[in-house]
């Protein structure tokens, strides 16, 4: 049976704000599997990582999987420890590579190649599953056709996952939009992507919303959303399906996309409601579609 | 150092060899390759006859098979390396894990270089590389400073090469969705960023609009140059302040930076510009290839070559000075 994954927070939350996000989750019967941790700026993670226990522990005890992301873009040795700490055998945790060196230290255990590692044919797959991979959420720029030949053509003990709500990322850089933006650098940023809880909105010099800058990452500034693509990923194989947080009530959301995994709420009437909970983010399911992944196309359901 | 030089066609691959390049790159004429631009690449006719230009003037020939291979479609990327290899292509500059787990089972005896567009950036991911699939260099991505680079390659096993002129990317390269995000056209699997066939200018009273796709991407003044519209180089508005948020319309120049790329232990430096034509390469090329030389000779290189190049662009470093970040 089809599930949902809570990905891993992208913004830079508050400690606080941080851990009772994550205490509310706990509680929400819809999510079965929650990933946990830094993905964008290891400069954050000082500052959550003293609750990551006690969240962890309240996830697990409430019955979820928890799994340990890890950073997108490695550049510091500083970095490439946090990284093997994570991922050490003695640790015994269950982890997502969100590169490819955190794929490498996994080698041999069972782990989740996260949707930062470029994946888009059978032959990167064949090979990172017989490296031990179980689980792999595929990149956001993948068509229907690619995650149908993928899927359907996945080796026993792998299982995919797509994202089906939340900003897309788009890209990952070494220099720091926010303190750029700020007229700082990164080493004195300030933190200054704390003050935009689900990213700083971009608009072109027309007046039209571009994309939505978070820190060293950049994001859709549209909502994906693909509720009314989700029975036919399941058709194909598809057995996760991943909710990334934004700053709204995602219990809510949660509930949403699994009523309409269940068949209880058609996705037109879900779609309305979901915008209530993301009113300032449009929809896309562009990449989904192969067309610019900016772009919403209605559902059957939605244009009649 | 190794100089790796630019050839989009024929013409220019003649134009480095000539210039004193000691590699050109260069790649076929199709997806294959992260330079997909009408008019560019090769034929395999043409890299025959280039691999013997170039070897007969003791000039290697690298072959850029640097996409993404297309789910169920892998077969032109096989084939591309089959025919590298067929053709005596001294190496092939590979990005999926795919295509080089490819290259490793059916060609081990044909050397192997790592993509930019793989974006890997720290020992762990590049002794992954080095170990699984043979690879024997890394292309660097441009998010390292020099210090950074030199204590990477205290740790890994393989040559690196490193950008030094051209074109710059801002974003970790291979990573970035933005140029499919509003055009459809993906740079890693179509191999064209911000492409041309989605590029407009609009003349608005005074003002030229450019446009790539439907997203406004920088505004000129009647008097001002207009720049192409790649997307990571275009002003865009944060909280009222209109800004090149990403990045100036720059490139990068780091010719100075030459000994102290020669300290931290890089075997090969870059020059990008596929697109470029042969006056321009032969320009760069010759530049760079009497730099190098003063350099060798434990002298400080000038930059007064690269001047009619480069006059009136901006420059900068990027992030081999750390401030850049």
């Amino acid at each position: 049976m089809a599930k949902l994954t809570l990905g891993p927070c992208l913004f830079n939350w508050a400690p606080e704000k941080w851990r009772d996000f994550y205490f509310g989750i706990a509680d929400e019967a819809a999510i079965d599997s929650v990933y946990v941790g830094e993905v964008v700026c290891s400069k954050r993670a000082p500052f959550f990582e003293p609750v990551i226990p006690e969240v962890v522990e309240r996830l697990m005890d409430a019955g979820k999987e928890v799994v340990f992301s890890t950073l997108a873009l490695i550049m510091t040795e500083r970095e490439m420890e946090g990284v093997r700490a994570i991922a050490d055998p003695d640790a015994e945790l269950f982890v997502e590579a969100n590169d490819v060196s955190a794929a490498a230290l996994l080698k041999g255990r069972p782990h989740v190649i996260g949707p930062f590692v470029n994946v888009y044919n059978e032959g990167t797959l064949a090979y990172l599953a017989r490296q031990g991979a179980t689980r792999l959420c595929l990149p956001g720029e993948l068509p229907s056709e690619s995650i149908e030949v993928l899927t359907k053509g996945k080796p026993d003990g792998l299982d995919m996952e797509v994202q089906v709500f939340g900003r897309l990322p788009l890209a990952i850089s070494a220099r720091c939009y926010h303190a750029r933006h700020r007229g700082l650098t990164k080493d004195n940023c300030q933190y200054a992507c704390g003050d935009d809880a689900d990213g700083m909105e971009l608009d072109t010099l027309a007046g039209d919303p571009f994309v939505a800058v978070n820190g060293t990452q950049t994001l859709s500034f549209t909502c994906c959303n693909l509720s009314a693509e989700m029975a036919e990923m399941a058709d194909m194989g598809v057995e996760w399906f991943r909710l990334s947080p934004h700053d709204t009530n995602m219990g809510a959301v949660a509930r949403l996309y699994r009523a309409v995994l269940d068949g209880e709420m058609d996705p037109a009437e879900m779609d309305a409601k979901l915008q209530d909970l993301v009113p300032d983010m449009p929809f896309s399911n562009g990449f989904y579609h192969g067309v610019e992944g900016e772009v919403f196309t209605a559902s059957e359901a939605d244009s009649e | 150092m190794e100089l790796v030089c630019p050839a989009g066609t024929p013409a220019s691959l003649r134009a480095a060899v000539d210039a004193g390049a000691d590699a050109v790159y260069l790649g076929f004429r199709d997806e294959t390759n992260a330079r997909n631009f009408p008019g560019l690449n090769f034929s395999r006719e043409e890299l025959r006859e280039g691999v013997k230009y170039a070897h007969d003037a003791g000039a290697k020939v690298l072959v850029a098979i640097n996409t993404f291979p297309k789910a169920g479609n892998p077969g032109p990327w096989h084939k591309a390396v089959d025919d590298a290899h067929e053709l005596n292509a001294d190496a092939v500059i590979l990005a999926d894990i795919g295509v080089a787990d490819y290259a490793n089972r059916n060609h081990p005896e044909l050397r192997r270089h790592l993509s930019v567009q793989a974006s890997a950036s720290n020992p762990e991911a590049i002794r992954f590389y080095a170990e699984e699939f043979g690879v024997q260099r890394v292309v660097l991505p441009r998010v390292l400073t020099v210090k950074e680079i030199a204590e990477l390659n205290a740790q890994i096993p393989v040559e690196t090469e490193v950008f030094v002129f051209g074109g710059l990317c801002v974003m970790a390269e291979g990573r970035c969705s933005l140029s499919s995000y509003v055009t459809g056209i993906s740079p890693n699997k179509e191999g064209v960023c911000s492409p041309a066939s989605h590029v407009r200018y609009e003349e608005h009273g005074d003002t030229l609009v450019t446009k790539l796709g439907e997203t406004t991407v920088n505004e000129f003044a009647a008097n001002e140059p207009a720049g192409y519209p790649t997307l990571c180089k275009g002003r865009f508005v944060a909280e009222g302040k209109a800004q090149y948020l990403f990045e100036e319309p720059t490139s990068l120049s780091v010719l100075h930076l030459l000994p102290e790329l020669a300290d931290a232990g890089v075997t090969a430096l870059k020059i990008e510009g596929r697109q470029r034509g042969r006056a321009y390469v032969a320009q760069v090329v010759g530049a760079f290839r009497k730099a190098l030389d003063a350099v060798a000779r434990g002298e400080v290189p000038s930059t007064n070559e690269l001047l009619a190049v480069t006059e009136g662009q901006k420059e900068t470093a990027g992030v081999y000075k750390r401030d850049w970040r």
